[in-house]
């Protein structure tokens, strides 16, 4: 919690240290590079020409397919909202993006992982469909597992609660209770005051739902591997919530605080701007902050390993391997410091709208 | 070459936030050793005012990743 | 750009999970852990509040108690002592019954043995007087019998006489 800044630091340093041993290694790579580039070849024809930059893009990013590993990869339902009705079928029909496939009303290709619709094999984008994706990804599949888990978590520990009424907690109870008594006593009573009790379920749900997504975000195979907090949709909406509750909840002091501040009156204009802005950037820095970390997180972690791919050289690994443990321990630090920051913040932001007095 | 200004633009933004994140983690550090009791509160505060600087060097890392593509 | 353009479908879909979760959490599981924790608090709380009552009260009563003891003591001492009065005052008042009774026997007793002893001399006097007079009779008898000694006493008792 207390070395944030060397968190955020990291992302300077991490760039310097990997362009020095990314140099370090360039003229070994050549030694070994002969040998190596036979098998590599051999294994993929992209492995050829390593583009990592298209790679990260394609781990960070939403897909139609979960990768469980290798070459195995579950379809994924695909929904289309098309202007002329709703069209459902599996993403097993593009084959692995190859193929365009007739649907009811238009035909769709897979174009960069994303649903198109066509007008024909050449794959030329129709825009005429209106076409809005609904499909179950990578991503929606992953955020209903990590669901699923919380829902097994919560009810056994509440049910916990039930039976071991009055006692002391025991096992998965016990491991979650403090938690759950940070969030009540260092997160919401300090900053929202005494109406904390109806925000902390918000609360609750908002630090669990982050902290789970991190967490199974870090895990490098199925069921984990996708980047669900890492995307802005993901903290989009969560922001959107935020920005909903702070508003909703907001009172008459909040509102004074914008629309009446205590500044000579033809500085109302400008300060209805500013506070206008402020509304907006307060969950909007949320959402980006959430996004950034997250997906800064994975880049870094897919970056070290593409060194591998890059250099083409297995000599490259062990250092490889070595700062993608080192950054997954601080990656491990940043999916609670993130799940918190985010609480807090919330928190933050929902005491500034119910508090009773501003000044 | 847009890729390569942005990616510049981006490390502009976190040159600044270091050192804003650095100067945050200076002063609580000497805070907290001035006084040791109040660790706590410093540390909080300390976070909070840390990711809000953090904030506005993520607005430039994003509208670098904007003008990237 | 790509990158920080959210999609609308996962947005919906996270919306709508979000919402679910939130709401079936609150209801089965924030509810009643949050109760419960509550419960447990205060619980604890009160136990703590009775503890210390308790121990007030036992203190109180501990208080009570020695003031009880040190009164039933105080009483006791109190009784033991009247009854120690009381006993003094009952062997003296029957010493000193006794003594008088004992006076009383014992003048009674020397009045009866100074009436006896006066009976006695009275007696005494009586029986010495007649035997006086029958001795002083015997004699004067025997020693007037002739007129010559009736003389010489005459003579005698006349020298006595001084006038």
């Amino acid at each position: 919690m207390d070395f944030s800044h060397i968190l955020n630091s990291k992302k300077i340093t991490l760039s310097v240290v990997l362009s020095i041993f990314s140099l370090l290694f360039t003229y070994k790579a050549f030694a070994v590079q002969e040998q190596k580039t036979q098998e590599i070849a051999v294994e993929s024809k992209e492995a050829e020409k390593f583009d990592p930059s298209a790679t990260i893009l394609e781990h960070i990013g939403d897909s139609h397919y979960f990768h469980v590993g290798g070459h195995i990869a579950f379809p994924l339902p695909v929904i289309l909202y098309t202007n002329k009705g709703l069209e459902i079928f599996s993403s097993e029909q593009f084959e692995e993006g190859e193929k365009v496939y007739q649907g009811k009303y238009y035909k769709y290709a897979l174009i960069k992982d994303k649903i198109k619709a066509v007008t024909g094999e050449d794959k030329t984008i129709d825009e005429s469909a209106g076409l809005i994706d609904f499909s179950i990804t990578k991503n929606v599949a992953s955020m209903w597992m990590s669901v699923l888990l919380l829902f097994i978590i919560f009810f056994s520990v509440a049910s916990a609660y039930k039976k071991r009424e009055g006692k002391a907690p025991k096992g998965l109870q016990s491991l979650l209770e403090p938690v759950i008594l940070f969030i009540r006593d260092d997160v919401a009573l300090p900053n929202i005051g005494y109406k904390y009790q109806r925000f902390m379920p918000l609360l609750l749900t908002v630090f669990f739902f982050i902290l789970i997504n991190n967490l199974i975000g870090m895990v490098p195979f199925f069921p984990g591997g996708s980047n669900v907090t890492g995307n802005i949709a993901v903290t989009f909406v969560l922001a959107v919530i935020t920005l909903i509750v702070v508003n909703v909840n907001g009172n008459k002091y909040y509102w004074k605080h914008i629309f009446a501040p205590d500044v000579p009156f033809w500085l109302y204009p400008i300060m209805w701007v500013v506070e206008l802005a402020g509304i907006i950037s307060k969950p909007f820095a949320l959402m980006v902050r959430l996004f950034a970390n997250i997906m800064a997180g994975h880049v870094i972690v897919i970056a070290l390993i593409s060194l591998i791919f890059i250099f083409q050289t297995l000599g490259i690994a062990p250092v490889s391997v070595a700062f993608t443990l080192f950054i997954d321990v601080l990656e491990l630090l940043v999916a609670f410091l993130q799940a918190f920051i985010f609480t807090m913040l919330m928190a933050l932001f929902i005491g500034s709208a119910v508090e009773e007095h501003h000044h | 070459m847009t890729g390569s200004i942005a990616a510049l633009g981006a490390g502009l933004a976190v040159i600044g936030a270091g050192i804003g994140i650095g100067q945050i983690g200076g002063k609580a550090m000497e805070g907290i050793s001035r006084q040791p009791e109040a660790a706590g509160k410093i540390q909080t505060a300390m976070i909070i005012a840390a990711a809000l600087v953090e904030g506005v060097a993520l607005f430039g890392v994003i509208v670098a990743l904007l003008g990237n593509k | 750009m790509e990158l920080v353009t959210p999609e609308w479908g996962l947005v919906a879909w996270t919306t709508i999970t979000f919402l679910i979760l939130l709401v079936l959490l609150k209801a089965f599981a924030w509810k009643p852990i949050m109760s419960a924790i509550n419960d447990r608090e205060k619980s604890i709380e009160d136990a703590l509040l009775k503890a210390e009552a308790a121990k007030e009260e036992m203190s109180r009563l501990t208080g009570e108690n020695e003031s009880l003891i040190k009164q039933a003591r105080a009483e006791r001492d109190l009784i033991l002592h009247e009854a120690k009065k009381v006993k003094d005052q009952m062997i003296a008042d029957a010493k000193e019954i006794a003594h008088k009774e004992g006076a009383r026997m014992i003048e009674l007793a020397r009045v009866e043995i100074n009436n006896q002893k006066a009976i006695a001399m009275a007696d005494v006097k009586n029986q010495v007087a007649t035997l006086s007079i029958q001795i002083a009779e015997k004699l004067l008898q025997k020693q007037l019998e002739d007129q010559k000694s009736q003389d010489e006493l005459v003579a005698q008792l006349l020298k006595e006489v001084k006038l």
